[in-house]
């Protein structure tokens, strides 16, 4: 089975992800090279296997664990929103979504 | 030592060497700080380092020599480390090796860092800087830092291995006495191997994952990176433990004294056989070969690299001269190791990296039309060529239609690479073999091919799918007078076992006292 270009730019979609003309041949080259590589797990027998989603889950039964639900950590929005690439009057900006 | 310290020496003392200096009032934890930054600043051509910030540094160093005033005497007192930079720290910048965080200022410390930190309640250990990585720890030889690449000290033309390679580097090069790494397919091990030090990773869980950028949440896990399997142990005591309020798979195991029993032993009986009874098991699969790439485009076997066999093999003998048995087992498929991994750690990444969008922190781009351009130009132009292509696969492996048939299929045939390990320990108790099929590789030599690096992932995979502990010991050179390390792996939450099986070999050889000739 082999990737197509429109392959490629669906899962770029998908992904949010931008490629140009010239990335977009060479992704699909490359993907098409590793899932050659992919499709030998095809030849094992997982009949009546279940999936693995965790090691955690080999180690015994897993707990889903809840913390109580208080706020534990003061208020840090200036140290929180430092990083942030458009903040104004504590908000996050982003462009207009609804017109 | 039982001379007065030269300062010119200090970068030559190993974590539990500088603690007791340190403990005995001969240095200050300001002295030797400054000395490890002269150095570092001296060696910056390795690339290992991403932030520094001496002030910080300094200012932490200053607060641990309070603490040792006021009469405390804890192992890691004092001494310097540094952190591979996908640990997010509120005094220094963190990156993850990532364009996408460039400038990005963590408002908390990850539970990792404040446990060995200086402030109330860690371990007292000076942060020196923040080190270079893969991006996002996407890569085996540390060329996809979006920053610059880290040099092997043992060869400068050559890589540290990833991605975990500045914290590899810096400790080789004596920049640093231990630095912290994370391994998600063999990240701390291999760089370990490559640069001819000690690491280890733990059991899955065993270190809080709180506040490490996160890769694939599956498979992530915290460890020391030190020269010696001591001074891997005591850092393992402090970083190790439950955090279960902020971590929900962090393992609820009490904290444990790593060193202790590794003390206790030292220094070495002659005559005795400290290994008595040890058997440690070697995967047939391994001896074989490895796989590497045909010029076409097929995956085939080939025989691995004898250097590294050649190494490799000299330890195990070291081992049965310390009484441990060398038994044969199997490990069947280990070559699907390759694909499990390559689809279900892409599927966790691209699941983490959607949080990248622009919005809350790291890049947005300048020029845009709308949210969805917004989003998709400010990743592109964020994301460097591995996390694009991971993200991509993992996009594709988890999209509909495809689910079952790859990622579904991969969690199958992760837990029979899990269940086969445990037929394993039925046999022998640990399991050794190589960590990197070759020798650190020439920077640029591999090239654009992706598939190439994932094959010499071969010998880590497994046991990370797994979830088990592993660790890199030093075991000599190979081609180019390069290091090669020994993988050890043993069964869940025998971090102990490992460690004091490394110290007994590390008791008997001086592999990993070998230090690069760095020049200035």
């Amino acid at each position: 089975m082999a990737l197509t270009f429109e392959d490629i730019a669906r899962v770029a979609n998908l992904a949010r992800l931008e490629l140009r003309p010239d990335e977009t041949a060479h992704t699909l080259s490359q993907l098409n090279g590793f899932f050659t590589l992919v499709e030998q797990m095809q030849a094992v027998n997982t009949d009546g296997v279940e999936p693995l989603a965790h090691p955690a889950a080999l180690l015994g039964e897993v707990a889903l664990r809840l913390r109580d639900d208080i706020a534990s950590e003061p208020n840090q929005r200036e140290a929180s929103q430092i990083s942030a690439p458009a903040v104004e009057r504590g908000l996050f900006l982003v462009p207009k979504v609804i017109e | 030592m039982t001379t007065s310290m030269n300062n010119m020496d200090l970068h030559d003392l190993g974590v539990a060497e500088l603690a007791a200096q340190l403990a005995a009032g001969t240095v200050s934890s300001v002295e030797v700080t400054q000395h490890f930054l002269n150095r570092m600043a001296q060696h910056s051509g390795l690339g290992a380092f991403l932030a520094v910030d001496a002030d910080v540094s300094l200012a932490q160093a200053k607060a641990a020599d309070a603490r040792l005033a006021a009469g405390e005497r804890t192992p890691l007192l004092g001494v310097p480390l540094a952190h591979k930079d996908v640990f997010v720290t509120r005094d220094f910048p963190t990156t993850a090796g990532s364009k996408m965080l460039e400038n990005y200022r963590s408002p908390f410390d990850a539970t990792v860092v404040s446990r060995l930190g200086v402030q109330a309640g860690g371990a007292g250990m000076v942060t020196l800087g923040k080190l270079n990585c893969d991006e996002f720890a996407m890569g085996s030889g540390n060329e996809n830092s979006a920053y610059k690449p880290v040099q092997n000290p043992w060869d400068t033309s050559r890589v540290p291995g990833g991605s975990s390679g500045g914290s590899a580097a810096a400790v080789a090069a004596r920049l640093v006495p231990a630095a912290t790494g994370t391994d998600t397919g063999g990240s701390i091990r291999q760089p370990a191997s490559l640069t001819g030090i000690t690491g280890i990773k733990p059991t899955y869980g065993r270190c809080s994952r709180y506040g490490m950028v996160a890769f694939a949440s599956s498979l992530d896990q915290a460890g020391p990176m030190a020269r010696s399997a001591l001074d891997c142990a005591l850092l393992l005591s402090a970083m190790a433990g439950p955090d279960p309020d902020r971590d929900s798979t962090s393992l609820d195991l009490p904290a444990f004294d790593y060193a202790a029993d590794l003390i206790a032993a030292s220094p070495a009986r002659t005559g005795e056989q400290p290994l008595k009874g040890l058997r440690i098991g070697i995967p047939k699969e391994w001896m074989t070969g490895t796989w590497n790439r045909e010029e076409a485009g097929q995956v085939t076997k080939k025989g691995a690299s004898i250097d590294v066999f050649n190494a490799v093999y000299a330890a195990l003998r070291e081992f049965e001269k310390l009484g441990a048995k060398l038994v044969t087992i199997t490990l069947p498929l280990t070559e699907l190791s390759i694909p499990v991994y390559y689809v279900i750690a892409p599927a966790e990444a691209s699941s983490n990296l959607s949080r990248f969008d622009g919005v809350r922190y790291g890049h947005r781009a300048a020029q845009y039309t709308d949210l969805t351009d917004m989003y998709k130009k400010s990743r592109s132009e964020g994301f460097g060529d591995e996390a694009t292509r991971r993200i991509m696969i993992g996009t594709y492996v988890l999209s509909h239609g495809y689910y079952d048939a790859y990622y579904l299929k991969a969690q199958k045939i992760r837990r029979l690479i899990a269940q086969d390990f445990q037929t394993a320990f039925t046999q022998c108790d640990v399991i050794a073999g190589p960590v990197s099929p070759t020798v650190a590789w020439k920077i640029g030599e591999k090239g654009d091919d992706p598939v190439a690096s994932y094959l010499a992932d071969i010998y880590t995979l497994s046991s990370s799918l797994a979830g088990l502990p592993g660790m890199s010991v030093p075991a000599g050179f190979g081609a180019g007078g390069m290091p090669v390390g020994l993988q050890l792996i043993g069964n869940y939450f025998k971090e102990a076992q490992l460690l004091g099986a490394a110290h007994q070999f590390q008791l008997a050889t001086d592999w990993h006292q070998k230090a690069p000739g760095v020049s200035a």
